[in-house]
Formats: structure tokens, C-alpha cells, sequence
């Protein structure tokens, strides 16, 4: 009775605790911008299964994909057996689940060969990051400090959890065997772990207790890591695919102030609707682009949430892949840290720090734009979407970038002097070379074609 | 055969269309680079020819059209942007133009994609598929002319006709009309190198880093064409295992790298010279292999 009331307690804190810094997290999601979404609910539907669920981008790499593959089905099946934990941790039960029968066989087998397989993997994980030479994809200037120790410290977590469930399991064997009772259940793995169990029956109890808390209690530790952690991808992927964009990924994003300003030049009987008015009635001004994070849309800032830091689209960067500054998964990282910086923090909160980064230039200021993402980073786009296409949950760096370099354009006036040069001869020339327009049929002049005997 | 004759094309305007009251089946929008640039104007000319070639009744607007606002966009500028389109839709508006074909993927794009929500909508192709659609049909039997049977051509994807439009395939089927040896840069289609052109590059200077994009990506091109394996693993690096299925290595000196976009024609003519390459390996466009093939150049 007592485990019960601990258990319950232990619970409501962990899930409460939990709740306490999704609605957090979501405050800061909503201080985006709108954004126009289109597209059927069923589209999307469709999209985040294929996406979400079935992992679809994940194998444009089949290592890392086979990989990931054994710890997502690992994370849903065993989750099943933390279900009947949470039960039998409430209602005083042991191993409720097996009103299931064979199911429960089943159901236990697979759970301890997912079990294995996850700490191989996760082994492999770790090998891919602590070697002498990494893959190239998890290094760089926005993974250091806290992103680095994140990453190692997911892994380490889910190790230990599946100790936990092997020790648990094991133990509870062993007594079972000691006792000459039948084990409900069938456990290929934690049968090898029976030779190491002791003889003594408290200290099996002991053990097999111990395990069942450290693994709940792993768990609901665990839960509330995510919001501090690049692992909270696990619950964002699938809303993040969802709201994602549906439109070809060509197509980028008007501006509706400017469209009104357009049409009215042109058509001076054309009504530019009122501006939106904020709580006193005054109208709300609304910056061009991106400075900070509240600027760009809330799908740009659930976009940061999603990421799991993989480096995928930064490894694809043909900016970065020939040694300039941009990472489109350090912009993402950077929105992150910045929107927890300047409104709700999670409970762990590390951002990156530039300061002193020999290339990284930025200012006191502290703003998206200047105080964590340079202009240097941003003119370094060739807006090729190959970080769009390669991001396994569908995140869009582009957007972002177009955003921040809005800003910089129509704000600041700051674009690259041989830009400036680009708009200008736009404007008087309508080319974007400083060509005379009258010579624009040239072309055409002394131009043959072979007639075909036919 | 018949001694070849050749006669001279007066590129119908749509202003004189319009004033005899006639209708385009398509209009060709040449774009900047078509109409400026010396090297793409090539293309562009090559591109009428198979027009005049095939008999389809077109029309350009001459010195009536004007920048679609792309590299402005990229770049930013939305406001210059906006105004542009607006011109432009006025302009094709006022010719109740329907169908508009184009060589060049960043007006293919920005027409087909960003002028509907600024009230401009037309059916807008990219002269790949256009020239896939008149071999499919037999208009264009790629006969006659050069002989493309047997050498070495790779296609470089350009990014705003593939991963921005997922048109990949038209190109590719065009080039295989040609009967020549098509390899595939590992990098290809979804996963495409950029030329590094994009996004307004083209009238900037990059960024400071180790190595330009247009010459990694030739790099890619030219150890392709040549099956160098080794070159292809120092490229793509350690998580890539090896290079794949390359042919056996054979030293290229007819190969051929081509594109379907002005500024990717640039860049990769700028990556064969940086390599001295432009010996052996010529860039061409789509339009220039099918009218060199179907004999119709003079």
C-alpha cells in the first residue's frame, strides 16, 4: 500500500512536472507569427504517417536509419510494459498484463529482444559521435557544450533504462525459479541473466524492486528531460510534420502588407484593408521579416522544437560543405535557444555561446538576427532546398533564412553592396544586369534555322 | 538527302499578335540571362529554331518583358519582388496569355509558383518537359544531325527545376533521346548539388570558406564523366562508404555536363575552365543538344 501511495505521488509529480513545461513550451511556440496553412487535413494526415510514423526520410541514409529503426520500435513496444508497470504500480499488481496468455509471451519476447538490440544500437550511436573522427555531420560550432552532453547523455539514459528492465526481469525470474513457481511470460534475454542472480530471496526482491522503481522512475525523469533536450523530437516530429508545408518547395512565402502597398501603386481606387489593432486599438506595425524570433512564423519556432540535431540538412549545405559559416541546423538551434532565452525556459537551460567565436561575429545585442545568426551565415544561401529535402521531420530552414534576410533588406538596408547593385538594375533596367533594356531583342537578330529536306 | 537550305527566323512579337488579332499557343519567356547573356542567348536562339523547327505557333514579348523579381525575392527584396510581378502580370494579362514556356528554371518557378497569389495564373513549362513532350509525340526526332550516340553526358540538376518543381525525369528523358552513355552523379535528382548560383548568388561574391561550389560541383561532374573513383570518394567523404556504381574509369575527352538552367550553365562552364577542362568537357543546355541533333542549326 505504501509502494502505491509513493508510486502515485512519484507519478503525478513526474506527469505534472512534464505538463508544467509543455504548456512552456508552447507559450513560446505561440508567439509566432501566423501562418496561412492550406492543404487538406487528410494531406497532412497522410504526410505524418508516411513521414512521422513510417520514417520515411530517414532512409535516404540506411546506417543511421536501420539504426534509429531499432530504437523508435524499441521506444513504442516497450512502452506497452510501461503500461502495465504504471498499472501494476497503481493497483498493487504484478504483471497484470498477463490476462494476456500467449500474447504476453509474445509481447515480453519482444520486448527483451528490442531491449538488446537498443543498447547495440545505442552503442553504435555513441561510436558514431566519441570516435577519434566523428561523422562530420555531428561536429561543428553549435554542437559543443550542451549539445554535445545532450546527445551523450540520451544515450547513457537509455542504456540504464534497459538495465533497469533486464534487472527487473531477471531478478523476478530467479525468484520465480527459487519459489518453484511458474513465470508468466517469456524472457530470452534476461533467462542468460538468471546464472548472475543471487540465491537470496530478500535481496532478489530487493533487486527485482529496484529495478521496477529505477526504471519508472528513469522514465518519468526522463519525460521531463525532454523539453531541455534535442530528444524532444520525439513528441514534436509528429505535430511538426503535420503543420509542415505542402506547397512545392519552390514556392516562398508573400508578404501580405506589401502586396496590399504594391496593389494600391498600382490601382489607386484599390482598399488596403485596416492594419490587425492590438488590445488598446492602436494598429500593430509589423516589422518586414525577421530581427527576432517572434517575427518569424510559429511553424518556424515549432520547426526548432522538432530538431533533433542530426545535422542532415547541414551535411547536404553545398554553403557548408565548402567551408563557409551558414549550418541551417545551427539557425534552427539558434531560434531555440533564443526563444527560451527571451521568453520560457525548460527546466535545464544551456543555450550556445558565440561569444568569442573567432568567425562567428556576433553582437551584444542578443536578437535572432546579429546576436546569434550573422549575416555572413544568411548571404551564404543559395536557397537550394537541400536542407528542406534532407531534414528527416520536415523542418524548413529555408523559411527562416528568407525571413532573416527580409529583415536585413527592408529594414537595414543592409544587403551585400553588389546585391544593392542587382536591385538597382532591376528596377531601371528590368534585368538584374546593367544591360539597356532596348537591347533586350537582340537575340533575335540574324537568327536561321535549317529547313530539313524532308 | 536534299542539300540542306536555310532561312531566317523573324521571332514573332506578341504585340504584332496581338494586333492582328491572333493568339499564341504558347509564349516563350526568354528571361534576362536568355536575352543578355552571350552564352546562354545561344540556347535561347537554339530554342526558336526547334519552335521554327516544329511549327508551333509562338510568340516573346521582346523588349516588353522584363526580370520576373526572382534573384529579388531571394535576396530579400520582397517589395521589388511584388512590384515586378506586378508588371509583368499586367503585361501578360493584357495579352490574355495562357501558356507560357521558358528555359529557364527560376522564371519557370517564380511564375508558375508565386505569381497565382499576386492574381497571375497561366500554365507555365519548363522548356525540358516541352522538348520531352514533342520527342514523345515524334515532332522532334533528334536525327540528322550531330551524333550524340555513345558519349559520355551527365546531367546536373538545377534546383529550382528539381527540388523545387520534382521535375526530374523530363530532362533525363530527353538526354536519353540522344542515345548517349548517361551516368548519374551520386548527388543527382532529390539530391542534387547546387550549382551555387542560387538564392541570388549569381551577382554576389560567396561567402569566405575553403572552396567555391561551382568547382566542387564540376569536381563531381567531371569524376563522374571519367568513372575516378578515387575522386569521388575524396568529394563526398567518410560517411559515404564508396562512391557506388561508377563505371570503370576512362578519360573523358569528348564528355559532355548538361544543364537546363542560365546560371547553372555559368557556373559550370566557370568550374570546367577553373579545372582547364574546357578541352575535353563542354557544358551544354538541353536545347542546344536537341536542335545540334536534330540538324537544325545554321
Amino acid at each position: 500500500m505504501l509502494q502505491q501511495i509513493l508510486f502515485l505521488l512519484v507519478a503525478a509529480l513526474g506527469i505534472g512536472l512534464f505538463v508544467w513545461q509543455v504548456r512552456k513550451i508552447r507559450a513560446n511556440i505561440m508567439q509566432g507569427k501566423d501562418r496561412r496553412m492550406g492543404g487538406s487535413v487528410s494531406e497532412r494526415i497522410n504526410k505524418t504517417l508516411l513521414v512521422a510514423f513510417g520514417q520515411q526520410k530517414m532512409f535516404k541514409r540506411i546506417t543511421p536509419a536501420l539504426l534509429h529503426m531499432v530504437v523508435y520500435v524499441g521506444f513504442l513496444v516497450i512502452n506497452i510494459e510501461v503500461i502495465e508497470i504504471m498499472i501494476d504500480g497503481l493497483a498493487g499488481s504484478h504483471r497484470i498484463l498477463q490476462v494476456l496468455g500467449p500474447g504476453y509471451d509474445v509481447l515480453m519476447a519482444t520486448n527483451e529482444v528490442l531491449g538488446a538490440l537498443v543498447i547495440v544500437a545505442v552503442a553504435a550511436f555513441w561510436w558514431r559521435r566519441n570516435r577519434q573522427q566523428p561523422v562530420r555531420r555531428l561536429t561543428g560550432v553549435e554542437l559543443r557544450a550542451w549539445p554535445k552532453l545532450d546527445a551523450n547523455i540520451i544515450l547513457y539514459i537509455e542504456v540504464a533504462l534497459m538495465l533497469a528492465l533486464f534487472t527487473m526481469n531477471a531478478a523476478d525470474l530467479k525468484l520465480h525459479q527459487l519459489e518453484g513457481r511458474e513465470m508468466p511470460g517469456t524472457f530470452p534475454v534476461s533467462a542468460l541473466l538468471v546464472g548472475l542472480m543471487s540465491d537470496n530471496v530478500t535481496a532478489l526482491h530487493v533487486l527485482e524492486r529496484v529495478g521496477w522503481w529505477i526504471h519508472i522512475v528513469g522514465i518519468l525523469a526522463f519525460l521531463n528531460y525532454l523539453p531541455s533536450s534535442k530528444h524532444f523530437h520525439i513528441i514534436m516530429a509528429f505535430p511538426n510534420v503535420y503543420y509542415s508545408r505542402l506547397v512545392p518547395q519552390g514556392q516562398f512565402s508573400n508578404v501580405d502588407s506589401i502586396t496590399h502597398e504594391v496593389k494600391s501603386m498600382m490601382d489607386p481606387s484599390y482598399q488596403v484593408p485596416a492594419p490587425p489593432v492590438d488590445a488598446e486599438g492602436n494598429p500593430v506595425i509589423e516589422r518586414f521579416g525577421a530581427k527576432d524570433v517572434e517575427d518569424l512564423a510559429w511553424t518556424n519556432l515549432l520547426n526548432a522544437y522538432s530538431c533533433t540535431e542530426c545535422g542532415r540538412c547541414t551535411s547536404v549545405c553545398p554553403a557548408n560543405i565548402t567551408g563557409k559559416l551558414l549550418s541551417p541546423r545551427k539557425i534552427i538551434m539558434d531560434t531555440r535557444d533564443r526563444m527560451e532565452e527571451k521568453f520560457n525556459s525548460p527546466l535545464i537551460f544551456a543555450p550556445n555561446n558565440y561569444q568569442g567565436e573567432e568567425r562567428m561575429q556576433v553582437s551584444e545585442e542578443g536578437t535572432l538576427v546579429h546576436g546569434r545568426v550573422t549575416p555572413e551565415e544568411l548571404w551564404a544561401c543559395t536557397t537550394c532546398n537541400a536542407c528542406v529535402e534532407a531534414c528527416p521531420v520536415n523542418i524548413n530552414p529555408l523559411d527562416s533564412i528568407i525571413e532573416m534576410r527580409r529583415y536585413l533588406v527592408l529594414e537595414e538596408t543592409a544587403a551585400p553592396q553588389s546585391l544593392n547593385v542587382m536591385f538597382s538594375n532591376i528596377e531601371n533596367n528590368g534585368a538584374p544586369w546593367a544591360f539597356s533594356p532596348s537591347d533586350r531583342f537582340n537575340w533575335a537578330d540574324d537568327l536561321y534555322v535549317a529547313e530539313k529536306g524532308s | 538527302m536534299t542539300p540542306m537550305e536555310k532561312r531566317q527566323v523573324n521571332v514573332p512579337l506578341m504585340a504584332d499578335l496581338a494586333a492582328r488579332g491572333e493568339a499564341p499557343e504558347v509564349l516563350f519567356w526568354v528571361g534576362c540571362a536568355g536575352a543578355f547573356d552571350d552564352r546562354y542567348k545561344r540556347v535561347t536562339r537554339a530554342f526558336v529554331r526547334i519552335l521554327e523547327h516544329v511549327g508551333v505557333k509562338y510568340a516573346v514579348l521582346g523588349m516588353e518583358e522584363s526580370c520576373t523579381g526572382d534573384p529579388a525575392k531571394r535576396a530579400g527584396n520582397e517589395f521589388l519582388f511584388q512590384m515586378q510581378a506586378a508588371t509583368n502580370i499586367a503585361t501578360l494579362d493584357g495579352y490574355n496569355i495562357k501558356k507560357i514556356v521558358t528555359a529557364c528554371p527560376h522564371c519557370f518557378n517564380t511564375i508558375k509558383n508565386e505569381y497565382p497569389a499576386l492574381g497571375g495564373n497561366y500554365e507555365v513549362i519548363h522548356h525540358s518537359t516541352f522538348l520531352q513532350q514533342l520527342i514523345n509525340e515524334g515532332r522532334v526526332k533528334v536525327q540528322g544531325g550531330e551524333s550524340y550516340k555513345g558519349r559520355r553526358i551527365t546531367f546536373h540538376d538545377s534546383c529550382y527545376l528539381g527540388r523545387a518543381n520534382d521535375i526530374y525525369e523530363a530532362p533525363r528523358e530527353v538526354l536519353a533521346a540522344l542515345d548517349a552513355d548517361l551516368v548519374e552523379m551520386k548527388r543527382s535528382k532529390a539530391n542534387g548539388l547546387c550549382c551555387g548560383a542560387g538564392g541570388a548568388q549569381m551577382w554576389k561574391e560567396p561567402e569566405r570558406g575553403k572552396k567555391d561550389i561551382n568547382v566542387e560541383r564540376t569536381e563531381e561532374a567531371l569524376a563522374t564523366l571519367e568513372g575516378d573513383a578515387a575522386a569521388l570518394d575524396a568529394l563526398y567523404g567518410v560517411e559515404s562508404g564508396n562512391a557506388g556504381a561508377t563505371p570503370a574509369p576512362k578519360k573523358s575527352d569528348n564528355g559532355i555536363i548538361a544543364v537546363g538552367c542560365p546560371f547553372c550553365m555559368t557556373m559550370m562552364s566557370d568550374g570546367v575552365k577553373n579545372k582547364e577542362r574546357e578541352g575535353s568537357v563542354q557544358v551544354f543546355d538541353l536545347a542546344e543538344l536537341v536542335a545540334s541533333a536534330e540538324g537544325i542549326n545554321a
